[in-house]
């Protein structure tokens, strides 16, 4: 019977001991959180709890200090990958991560990332992609897709007006510095499964010291598009996938 | 080992940092102190004392280097000029937020906007008021040598960690620029230690450290506005700092700083060979500002002339010192003017000795 | 055969995003009719088909499920 089941000897799955046990500040069927858990999977399988710094960007993710159980510092808008600088310049071994959404890593913090991936950083960037600006209620982001609606784009994104969808991952796989720039997602099990493998291949590298890793989590923003948390994954595969597509952008031979 | 040497400001600043046991620099170049990364660069201090130099793409980024590097416990210091200080102000408010030490250097030059590449210390509100966003302090050390310049480097960084706070070498490009005979202190070894409240990896059974100046609760940012006041507080108490000369007998105060504090040390000895009892302060810490001793000699002189190299900074915290007892007046010269003792001495007697 | 398994689901941190719903192989999982504290229908097992293939739990954004299988 099922009951018999439930015993620490039959445990399989449990949340990771590098989430703290705050219950996440998200929306329901956010992206962000299952992308927190898949990164302290990562940390946590490869035992570096101790030794990771992780660095928080302002958006929707301001908070995840609070979530991930390891050393962390809230940077200012977009500064993240110079405060992660910082860190690494002085602690060259311990493991640093930024965590990053769209608004910060490619609109106002674009020159800390691009020269953090030129000078070929020793950190880890996740990238949370999801089109928007979430926090601050919908505003329209450097990644928002063509014709896509936001409270700043309300007839959708005119390209001629106000730029294109910007490909930052194609960007930095581009500069020598980085090593690793991969696209994933976390809406099915195949997928979370994917990003936490790149996420542990990306803390691997930076041991080696062989670069930036950049990964790019493209994601949902169930209540600022509008949508269910089902629809927008929905609308996420049929939108975003097309354009942001996924799979490894620069990997190693 | 204590050496002698002749040096310009910015190299004696930089090597002052070095000596210091500075864990890291990032600055951005700009005149006129652009001398301060080449030097350190040149010193190859890697090698000489493991000390990391980089390079920023900005100043935005190399402030925010020094936040990562600070929230590691660590010694960071960055430079720049006027225009770069601007950009850093951000950043400082985040540094002075969280409560972590590091020293910021300015080598004023003229403004607004881009201003000029003379020196010049218009920079003054900007640095003894805050600054940034958000009501915060920076510590600001004002040198008027190459020794000064030396001596409050490794100052700084005793004040950043004492207090945990920002600290600002507020200097111009007269004292950057200049060669002077310096002595140099010992080398300071770089320090391995750990403080609880930096990133260095969470410690088994300990909680993990945040550094965020971050709070949602009005109520818990009251606190930290309130923690950072009585922080303040303690500085005004402890920290201030000047040289006063000719203050027993004086009849007559000049008020200046930095550079422009030696400047005026020669037109208040002409004014003493004129026959005039003058008599100088010169405030080497402007924040926290030597408000005792300026309202203690308010009682004693008949009036105070400040003299600086802007178009009238400084005078407003001598008038709150003073307190309306006697009349202060201001003399200066700025957009990358530099007062000459005659002309110092010549609106002195014009404002009535 | 497949293996047995079975989940602990915390309902009071469920957000109702029903995610994990479309992840289970088995149908084993649907929406309560009641809501927890804050409101939300939450995730409950509805037969005896858990497998222990952990996807529910993978894809839950909250963490909120406990997964066990028979050794």
């Amino acid at each position: 019977m099922a009951e018999n089941l439930i015993k620490p000897e039959n445990l399989v799955y449990d949340k990771t001991k590098v989430l703290t046990d705050r219950v996440l500040h998200y929306c329901p069927g956010c992206g962000h959180s299952t992308t927190h858990r898949m990164l302290a999977e990562a940390i946590d399988e490869l035992g570096i709890q101790g030794e990771t710094i992780g660095i928080a960007p302002v958006g929707c993710s301001v908070l995840a200090y609070y979530y991930f159980d390891v050393d962390m510092t809230e940077a200012a808008h977009g500064r993240a990958p110079a405060v992660a600088t910082g860190i690494k310049r002085v602690l060259p071994d311990k493991y640093v991560f930024t965590y990053q959404g769209d608004g910060d890593l490619a609109a106002i913090g674009t020159a800390e990332t691009i020269h953090a991936c030129n000078r070929g950083e020793n950190f880890l960037i996740v990238f949370i992609n999801n089109g928007i600006y979430g926090m601050t209620g919908g505003q329209m982001a450097p990644t928002t897709l063509e014709n896509m609606k936001s409270t700043t784009s309300p007839r959708g994104r005119d390209v001629k007006t106000m730029g294109s969808p910007l490909k930052i991952s194609e960007l930095v796989a581009s500069l020598p510095g980085t090593y690793y720039v991969a696209r994933h997602s976390v809406h099915t099990p195949a997928n979370a499964r994917k990003t936490k493998r790149a996420f542990k291949k990306a803390l691997e590298y930076q041991k080696e010291k062989k670069g930036t890793c950049l990964i790019e989590v493209v994601s949902n923003c169930p209540s600022n598009w509008k949508m269910t948390p089902i629809e927008s994954n929905k609308w996420m595969e049929e939108n975003m996938f097309p354009f942001y597509s996924l799979g490894d952008i620069k990997a190693p031979k | 080992m204590k050496e002698l040497r002749l040096m310009k400001g910015n190299e004696a600043l930089a090597e002052a940092a070095i000596r210091a046991g500075a864990d890291a620099y990032f600055g951005y170049p700009i005149t006129p102190q652009s001398e301060i990364i080449e030097y350190l660069m040149a010193q190859n201090t890697e090698e000489r004392t493991g000390m990391a130099v980089l390079q920023a793409e900005s100043e935005i980024a190399a402030i925010n280097m020094v936040y990562g590097a600070a929230g590691c416990g660590k010694k960071a210091i960055t430079s720049s000029s006027s225009p770069g200080i601007s950009l850093k102000q951000e950043g400082l408010s985040y540094i002075a937020g969280a409560e972590l030490p590091c020293v910021v250097v300015n080598i004023t030059r003229g403004g607004p906007g881009l201003g000029t590449i003379q020196p010049s210390q218009s920079d003054y509100f900007q640095a003894v008021k805050g600054g940034g966003h958000g009501d915060y302090k920076l510590i600001v050390l004002a040198p008027a040598t190459v020794q000064e310049t030396v001596d409050y480097v490794k100052l700084a960084f005793d004040l950043a960690f004492k207090y945990r706070n920002p600290v600002m070498i507020l200097s111009d490009g007269i004292i950057g620029q200049m060669m002077e005979k310096v002595e140099l202190f010992e080398q300071i070894p770089r320090s391995d230690k750990e403080y609880d409240w930096a990133t260095l990896g969470k410690k088994p059974g300990k909680d993990h450290v945040i550094i965020t100046s971050l709070q949602l609760q009005p109520e818990e940012q009251e606190k930290v506005n309130l923690r950072l006041q009585e922080k303040y507080r303690e500085v005004e108490k402890n920290e201030v700092r000047y040289e006063a000369y000719n203050t027993e007998d004086a009849e007559y105060m000049f008020v200046a700083y930095g550079s422009c504090g030696r400047i005026t040390q020669k037109a208040m000895e002409m004014a003493r060979e004129k026959g005039y009892k003058a008599g100088l302060i010169r405030p080497q810490t402007l924040y926290p500002f030597p408000v005792e001793i300026i309202n203690k000699v308010a009682g004693q002189v008949k009036r105070i002339l400040t003299v600086e190299m802007n178009t009238g900074q400084m005078v407003e915290d001598v008038r709150l010192a003073v307190g309306g007892k006697i009349p202060v007046d201001y003399y200066g010269r700025f957009g990358g003017m530099i007062p000459s003792p005659d002309e110092i001495l010549n609106a002195f007697e014009q404002k009535g000795g | 055969m497949a293996k047995k398994g079975d989940v602990v689901i915390q309902t009071e941190r469920c957000k109702g995003c029903e995610i994990c719903l479309s992840a289970c192989p088995q149908n084993v999982l649907a929406m309560s009719d009641k809501v927890n504290s804050k409101g939300y229908r939450y995730a409950v097992k509805v037969n005896s088909a858990c497998t222990g293939c952990t996807n529910c739990a993978v894809v839950c954004p909250d963490g909120v499920i406990t997964v066990y299988r028979e050794k």
